[in-house]
């Protein structure tokens, strides 16, 4: 389908796109790669009266590092991010990650930070700033907000982004540990995750994360000597996992206890 | 600032395959629509619209992207490469879509400009891919006649061919 009429925006400075959310942030969309809102429009499950482009704010195309953090900026899409040259030094587990996320094509044009703020709970980014513990950079014209990724995304499709304000960055902390896996079932590569798992092994414990179970990702972080098939089952019983037209919440439950041990042995055995 | 309303249409200038040409559009108007419907080129399909089956994929700036999930408006004053750039001016085919004819990689042909379009890419920066990197990035498409097989036979192909002679680009 096409989508319902809107007003387009392009906002040539930060300054500009905060001005025109705070006027009319609850009626527009902030548009960066549209790799989801385009769908979402064509589907016509949205139908916003203005979309504001930030793809041509030349500030947010940035990747630096920062105080030990890799900083993103809001117009960087993830194959740029997956193409430089420090990720698998400094990010490992999102070296691994990234891949998953759509398909070459829509890594192309969709943006690290529009991921993170779609807030789909099966999504790969979301999942890897939570277990990274990285951190949303927030503007408006009341000023500007550093969110921890555990307090952003409050549940499926929502995040504590308020109308009025701009994702400018989100930033990943430098791994202290290049012990990483990641895998996920879906119906087909670059598909929506039936269920994702990330696992870091650093020292003696163990940090597992998955997406797809519940409204948001799950953190987990326990002893490498503990009974993983318990830690997992008590996990995938928390989590619930919701029921969609691909999986019920029974089959996502198992596939969590299947692939979980096999995540953090994966985990285990890189080298350090 | 740029400001169209919806009401209104705007001016969109792109480059379509090396020439400049310029046309008007709604701010909802689709990139895979406008590059149809106002500048003309057809050989451009759309399938799913929401960024699932590839059909619609073309070259934004040298790089792969789904036309049904980007505006027109976005891609004013950029550089648009679509499937109709591949074949010379003699309609000679180049060596990928040649691999795609020799190993039969299309029946219906639907899906084909897309698919044509992400290895003109890919192969571009992968010139000498692994069969499952060509199987990930086909992934990104949907085909019902062929079953894939024939796909990834002619992309390694291609490549092969490139390989030999580096004059004969993809």
């Amino acid at each position: 389908m096409k989508p319902h009429p809107f007003d387009y925006l392009r906002a040539d400075s930060v300054d500009e796109a905060i001005k025109i959310l705070a006027e009319h942030g609850d009626t527009a969309r902030v548009l960066a790669g549209g790799q989801s809102l385009l769908a979402l429009l064509n589907l016509r499950l949205l139908e916003p009266a203005m979309l504001l482009d930030i793809t041509g704010i030349p500030d947010l195309v940035n990747i630096r590092e920062v105080d030990g953090k890799v900083e993103v900026g809001a117009a960087v899409t993830q194959n740029r991010l997956l193409a430089w040259p420090g990720l698998k030094e400094k990010l490992p587990l999102l070296a691994a990650a990234l891949p998953f996320v759509g398909h070459f094509q829509t890594r192309n044009k969709g943006t690290v930070c529009g991921s993170v703020a779609h807030a789909d709970p099966s999504s790969e980014i979301p999942l890897s700033l939570a277990m990274l513990q990285g951190e949303v950079i927030l503007r408006s014209l009341r000023g500007t907000r550093t969110v921890p990724a555990s307090e952003f995304q409050v549940g499926m499709l929502t995040t504590a982004r308020k109308p009025d304000e701009l994702v400018t960055a989100v930033r990943f902390p430098a791994q202290a540990s290049r012990r990483v896996a990641f895998r996920e079932v879906a119906r087909r590569h670059g598909d929506f995750a039936i269920v994702a798992l990330a696992a870091i092994a650093d020292g003696s414990k163990i940090r597992l994360g998955v997406g797809g179970m519940a409204d948001r990702p799950a953190i987990r972080e326990f002893p490498a000597d503990s009974d993983v098939p318990d830690v997992i089952n008590a996990l995938a019983w928390e989590c619930e996992g919701y029921e969609d037209m691909h999986a019920s919440s029974r089959m996502r439950r198992d596939l969590l206890r299947r692939i979980g041990p096999v995540v953090i042995e994966e985990a285990l055995q890189c080298a350090g | 600032m740029r400001r169209v309303n919806r009401n209104q249409r705007g001016r969109i200038s792109v480059k379509l395959n090396g020439r400049q040409v310029s046309a008007e559009a709604e701010p909802r108007m689709l990139l895979s629509d406008f590059i149809r419907q106002e500048l003309g080129a057809t050989g451009t399909h759309v399938g799913c619209e929401h960024g699932i089956c590839g059909c619609c994929t073309v070259l934004l700036d040298g790089v792969a992207v789904r036309s049904c999930l980007t505006l027109a408006m976005q891609v004013d004053g950029r550089d648009i490469t679509t499937v109709e750039s591949l074949a010379g001016a003699d309609g000679a085919l180049n060596a990928l879509q040649r691999a795609f004819r020799n190993n039969h990689a299309l029946q219906c042909g639907f899906c084909t400009p897309g698919i044509l379009m992400s290895f003109t890419d890919f192969l571009r920066r992968n010139p000498k891919p692994s069969e499952a990197q060509v199987i990930e990035v086909l992934s990104g498409h949907i085909c019902r006649c062929t079953g894939y097989t024939g796909i990834v036979s002619a992309v390694l192909e291609a490549a092969a061919a490139n390989d030999r002679n580096e004059g004969d680009k993809p």
